[in-house]
């Protein structure tokens, strides 16, 4: 849940109330984004992502505030972690932080396949043991 | 507060050829076909197109097939199988060869990835940087976006076809009302706010708006897909793939992707899952797959996630990964109500899915097309029949806009909790039974008419009515068609009914407002059960 704009850091451009996917924030009387309505806040980090300032902190729990301490926060080296290892603006060229998505699917598939084996694996030496069956269900709920 | 402008009474006046509502990837392929087709379009969407979404947080794989060999047909006969009689070989084939044709041309604004062997991936795409790059192109392509803009109702002429639809600029506190010769709903699945990430805004909004105007849905009984994450937050699920599931005895489970181990699990109490079989490549290249995976992780001060089990709960994705949505007639994406479009997982998707989920590529090149094929249908539509603009129009909405009662303050949160209360828990909406279906819809009948007959918004006030009374209705219309489908096919099984039935093996549509109808989409061999 949004949490906390470093106002040191804010340039009051807004850019976050522009992007907000569920009209969280607003400008503040000094033009430093408040977060007018967090019970609406999805906990997307997107105003992370385009906040060029790396000023914005959003907590990690979707349903309940966690309130940080601002000094903390910008001592932790969270603020701007997620738009540096998307390889945004500045960090583009760093091939530390290049896109490898296609890396997802590969993975994906294999985890399935390992995951399956050995579910299977140990089914099998339960049966070897004569153990009571598994409780496998044969139905076909979900897909892939 | 931000304060109105002083003309902030007086509505907006727009006009396009080709009115989006919506701000996906479905949408913005629309905006990006219509307007090379000609047309003057403009784009509104509830948030702001790029960030807007499911896919925004995703990394949306395609369905992706060679058209050289027979690579085509065995991955349509594979679907076909899984589709259990509800799926389309036509369509199955129309997708891939236009994703196939069609997304490459995006690498003008998205930098595709060169995988180890040196060839381009054009499939696998990241999120964010996908949104940012089909919003590029739709500006250049001449779409307007109005961002932060979402829609509340449809008109329509008095023919019946759709004439525009009225909205709210809700930064600005100002209404808009516009006009347009075609209209394509783009506004995402229905997803109960349940929490999935990324689907807030996808409250099933274009639902609501369709059967308020007289459309036909299809398929809404398949609205019970769920995805793991961590117990407090909705997360990316790559890292899942390796997972082991334990009890809070610490027993194993034998969770597969074909059985229901783990929702049974989940039912009886906590489920905790251990990492520790992920390979080192996997943990190395996941910052660069998916920065977002592992941010909540660390916050949360969990820096040993891949050694330590944790808590796990399955997140409710509706229909954005099930597979109903508005009724698709005609090969453009037509919609039941003339001149009215759909596209991405506001249409059904069991042309291409059937019963079983087509989340992931199949529902991401569904998205993309749906989105193109709309987009062309209805730029031509709108030039052949204009925009009609001396015709009178009549504006559709009900529910928190024009209540059949007497208006007076509605605790919406506990009406929506309420609903979410039926249809959320694993319990009633995967172990689905007559008698369950029936105790929810009771529930879900009173919490729409609480809204129906009451509830009374203006301006951004409304947009939350608006997307509560949606929630409402596409859990309603989703049990309604869950009751009606008296039997178990693919992701849609009934404790009370486990068998498949052979003639059962057709689409069942639904619709209505105050009275839900249901029936099948060929002629009957069977009755459904009215609520």
């Amino acid at each position: 849940m949004f949490e906390l704009v470093v106002r040191d850091r804010c340039t009051g451009c807004n850019r976050c109330v522009e992007v907000c996917p569920t009209n969280v924030l607003e400008p503040g009387p000094d033009r430093v984004p408040v977060g007018a309505r967090v019970e609406h806040c999805q906990t997307c980090f997107m105003c992370e992502l385009y906040c060029k300032e790396d000023a914005i902190y959003v907590g990690p729990d979707r349903d309940n505030p966690e309130p940080v301490n601002e000094a903390d926060i910008v001592a932790s080296g969270l603020l701007g972690q997620f738009r540096r290892d998307s390889g945004w603006d500045e960090w583009a060229a760093d091939p530390k932080y290049d896109n490898q998505i296609w890396k997802l699917g590969p993975y994906i598939q294999a985890g399935a396949k390992r995951s399956v084996e050995r579910v299977q694996v140990r089914i099998a030496q339960r049966v070897r043991r004569t153990d009571p069956p598994p409780s496998v269900s044969e139905q076909s709920k979900r897909s892939t | 507060m931000t304060q109105p402008s002083p003309d902030a009474c007086e509505p907006l006046q727009i006009e396009a050829d080709v009115l989006i509502a919506g701000g996906g990837m479905a949408a913005c392929w629309a905006g990006i076909s219509a307007a090379r087709s000609g047309a003057k379009v403009v784009l509104v969407d509830k948030g702001y197109v790029g960030t807007s979404g499911v896919t925004a947080t995703a990394g949306p794989g395609h369905w992706w097939l060679p058209p050289e060999g027979d690579a085509r047909k065995q991955a349509i006969d594979k679907r076909m199988t899984t589709a259990y009689g509800l799926g389309d070989p036509n369509w199955m084939e129309r997708i891939i060869d236009t994703t196939w044709r069609v997304l490459p041309t995006l690498s003008k604004y998205y930098r595709f990835n060169i995988n180890d062997k040196g060839d381009t991936v054009y499939n696998a795409v990241r999120g964010p940087e996908y949104m940012r790059a089909l919003r590029r192109a739709a500006l250049d392509a001449g779409v307007t976006i109005l961002d932060q803009s979402p829609v509340l109702e449809l008109l329509l002429h008095d023919d019946g076809s759709v004439a525009g639809v009225n909205g709210v600029r809700r930064q600005e506190h100002r209404n808009y009302s516009a006009r347009a010769g075609a209209v394509i709903l783009a506004t995402g699945g229905a997803g109960f706010l349940g929490g999935l990430l990324g689907s807030s805004t996808n409250t099933g909004d274009g639902h609501l708006m369709a059967i308020e105007a007289g459309a036909e849905l299809s398929g809404m009984e398949f609205s019970n897909e769920y995805s793991i994450s961590p117990r407090w937050n909705s997360t990316r699920t790559l890292i899942y793939s390796y997972a082991r599931y334990f009890d809070a005895d610490g027993k194993e489970l034998d969770v597969l992707p074909t059985n229901d181990v783990l929702e049974r699990a989940l039912v009886n109490g906590p489920v905790f899952a251990l990492l520790n079989e992920s390979p080192d490549g996997l943990r190395q290249a996941l910052p660069q797959i998916q920065p977002m995976t592992l941010l909540p992780f660390v916050r949360k001060g969990i820096t040993d996630v891949y050694e330590k089990p944790f808590e796990v709960k399955l997140f409710a994705e509706g229909t954005i990964r099930g597979t109903g949505g508005l009724r698709i007639v005609g090969e453009q994406c037509e919609t039941t109500i003339p001149g009215l479009f759909a596209a991405g997982d506001t249409a059904t998707r069991e042309l291409i899915t059937g019963a079983t989920s087509g989340g992931g590529s199949p529902n991401s090149a569904w998205a993309l097309t749906s989105g193109l094929l709309s987009g062309v249908g209805a730029a031509a539509l709108a030039k052949s029949r204009g925009r009609r603009l001396d015709s009178r129009v009549s504006a559709q909405g009900t529910v928190g806009l024009r209540p059949r009662s007497n208006a007076k303050p509605v605790d919406r949160r506990s009406v929506l909790k309420a609903a979410q209360d039926e249809i959320l828990p694993l319990e009633k909406n995967v172990f689905r039974s007559a008698p369950k279906l029936k105790n929810s819809l009771k529930v879900l009948e009173s919490a729409w008419r609480e809204l129906r007959d009451h509830d009374h918004a203006e301006g951004a006030d409304a947009v939350i009515a608006r997307e509560t009374a949606s929630v409402v209705a596409t859990a309603r219309l989703s049990y309604t068609a869950a009751l009606a489908r008296n039997e178990s096919r693919g992701m849609h099984q009934r404790q009370d009914a486990p068998e498949q039935k052979p003639d059962h093996a057709r689409r069942l549509l639904i619709g209505g407002l105050d009275e839900v109808w249901t029936r099948p989409e060929a002629e009957a061999q069977w009755r459904p059960t009215h609520v």
